[in-house]
């Protein structure tokens, strides 16, 4: 990794006259990192990623792309980052590859680029849609043509704003594997998702924001250690009729299993055991477990039971 | 990199491209119903009205005719196209890149002079064909056919950056661009109005467009076309900062 981070977010906040968006989000992510960023709807992720790629001026606070800044040095900065918008937005008066010389001459790129344009076709399965009108592809196809467009003058930071959502599970596996791609060939990925899953199997850190603050940032395995809880998992159905303490306490509870959020410290533990047993439940129908990085996402941002 | 000239020169080259893949709605629609104007004109007023001694109503209608084609679709071409991409959302892939405010302006603007120059033209070489218009200095009809679709298209980017849906695009065209271009001598000369109507005329910058254009046809004008040509550039200079400033605040463009 080169010393020189490749985003760097200081103080960052974007007021709205009704609502303030971000509230100094401060981070960074290194070069060659694979980096999620997860957070609800209306978290400020979009606001955030926005405001990398200079679709929204900060209220105040700095973001460097390859410690160029987004605002007075947006040439640079633009250069070097790419962003997949996440709706699906198309130009409906060009065909696939007009759009896509289009793209690659605002970057000041020519004829000289459409070796990688053509390679962005291939990579990406595009080749055969090469002069099909974008409104007439299908939404999966759409969404391989915002990811070419991104990386038309080849960004060293790539930013897939929700790349899976809403696309079918064979485009969602040839996305993960194209961003696996670029991971390998030396890209920063920063990834927003609503599939937990995809930011576990893939981020090495992982931001969470909530409230357009950040909540939690660290690698997933320390986010889950750093997590106050554990989960407590008892093989039957706790009844209707649950104590206060023990319906706050509840992760998940289905006919033949009750999953219990309890505390991580010793004392705390043995506090909850102690009041499971008057309960009628003994240790031994207790089984501990680490959360899982949803569980822990649900915690955080407050979005659990 | 200080300069994104390649940059900007794509914006043009697209910006040209889009109204060309639609010649017919942007090109040939407007050239037909303009042809219709001078047909309905210049057939009823014809013998009835003599504007300038030793010039046809007809020939003095045309150049003002090739001038309202043009200010029109120079301006719908940057306000339309600006409208359509916010609106589309499209308009994301202009601002992700590394072009500056100056760089996107002079994009749009060059972009609005070429569809100004070939629907104005259009409309010229067929009435042309049907009348005969005269040619009393090409040098000025083409520089105020530029400096018009300049404004007009200058005029367009801010209407197309201000509106946030056709309504307003629309109430643009109709409330503002429509009642400049048809009371500022189109069909008549405002040496043939009242006072009142000839000083409100005055103020009427679309006016000079015309009355300097016509006089790149004709060698006669109602103000000397020096006139028409400072305030046709002190328009464009004061538009071009607006569009310009708007651009740079990311008015209604950047959240």
């Amino acid at each position: 990794m080169s010393a020189e981070p490749a985003l760097e977010l200081v103080e960052v906040e974007k007021r709205y006259p009704t609502t303030d968006a971000l509230k100094g989000i401060s981070f960074s992510v290194e070069s060659g990192e694979f980096f999620g960023l997860l957070g609800p709807n209306g978290a400020g992720k979009s606001t955030l990623i926005n405001i990398m790629g200079g679709l929204v001026r900060p209220s105040s606070g700095h973001i460097r792309v390859m410690g160029h800044d987004v605002v007075t040095q947006y040439r640079h900065s633009r250069n070097h980052i790419g962003i997949v918008p996440q709706e699906l937005v198309y130009d409906p008066f060009f065909t696939v590859w007009e759009m896509l010389t289009i793209q690659s001459g605002y970057f000041g790129r020519g004829r000289e680029n459409d070796a990688w344009l053509e390679e962005l076709l291939v990579t990406l399965n595009l080749m055969d849609k090469r002069n099909e009108n974008l409104q007439r592809l299908s939404g999966g196809m759409k969404r391989r043509v915002l990811i070419a467009q991104a990386l038309v003058h080849r960004p060293p930071v790539v930013v897939l704003d929700e790349p899976t959502a809403g696309v079918d599970v064979e485009l969602r596996r040839a996305l993960w594997s194209f961003a696996h791609r670029l991971h390998q060939e030396g890209h920063t990925i920063v990834l927003t998702t609503h599939y937990l899953e995809e930011a576990e199997s893939m981020c090495d850190r992982i931001a969470i924001l909530d409230q357009g603050e950040l909540v939690a940032l660290n690698e997933q395995q320390q986010l889950i250690a750093d997590y106050p809880h554990q989960i407590a998992v008892i093989e039957r159905h706790l009844g209707e009729k649950m104590p206060e303490w023990l319906v706050s306490a509840r992760v998940s509870s289905s006919r033949n299993r009750t999953q219990l959020q309890l505390p991580r410290d010793v004392e705390g533990q043995n506090r909850f055991l102690q009041q499971l047993e008057m309960l009628g439940i003994v240790r031994q129908d207790v089984r501990l477990r680490e959360p899982t990085l949803e569980e822990v996402f649900l915690g955080l941002t407050g979005e659990g039971a | 990199m200080t300069l994104n000239l390649f940059g900007c020169w794509t914006l043009f080259r697209k910006e040209v491209w889009r109204f060309l893949k639609v010649s017919v709605q942007t090109v040939l629609a407007p050239a037909v119903s303009t042809l219709l104007y001078l047909l309905v004109f210049g057939v009823v007023f014809e013998e009835a009205v003599v504007v300038y001694e030793g010039h046809s109503y007809s020939s003095f209608l045309v150049p003002g005719l090739v001038m309202m084609t043009l200010a029109q679709n120079a301006f719908a071409n940057s306000s339309s196209s600006i409208l359509q991409s916010k609106m589309n959302g499209n308009i994301v892939f202009m601002l992700l890149a590394p072009l500056s405010s100056v760089e996107l302006y002079l994009a749009f603007l060059g972009a609005a002079v070429v569809r100004g120059l070939v629907t104005g033209g259009a409309v010229l070489i067929i009435a042309s064909l049907l009348i005969p218009v005269s040619l009393y200095s090409a040098g000025l009809v083409l520089l105020f056919a530029v400096l018009s679709s300049g404004v007009m298209g200058a005029l367009g980017v801010i209407a197309g950056i201000w509106s946030e849906k056709y309504d307003h695009l629309s109430a643009f065209q109709n409330f503002i661009i429509l009642p400049l271009t048809f009371l500022s001598g189109v069909f008549y000369s405002i040496q043939d109005l009242s006072p009142f109507w000839q000083q409100l005329s005055a103020w009427n910058p679309v006016f000079y467009l015309i009355d300097g254009f016509r006089f790149g046809f004709l060698g006669v004008s109602d103000v000397a076309y020096l006139q028409s040509l400072t305030v046709a550039l002190l328009f464009l200079l004061m538009l071009t900062l607006l569009s310009v400033l708007l651009l740079r605040s990311g008015y209604k463009l950047r959240g």
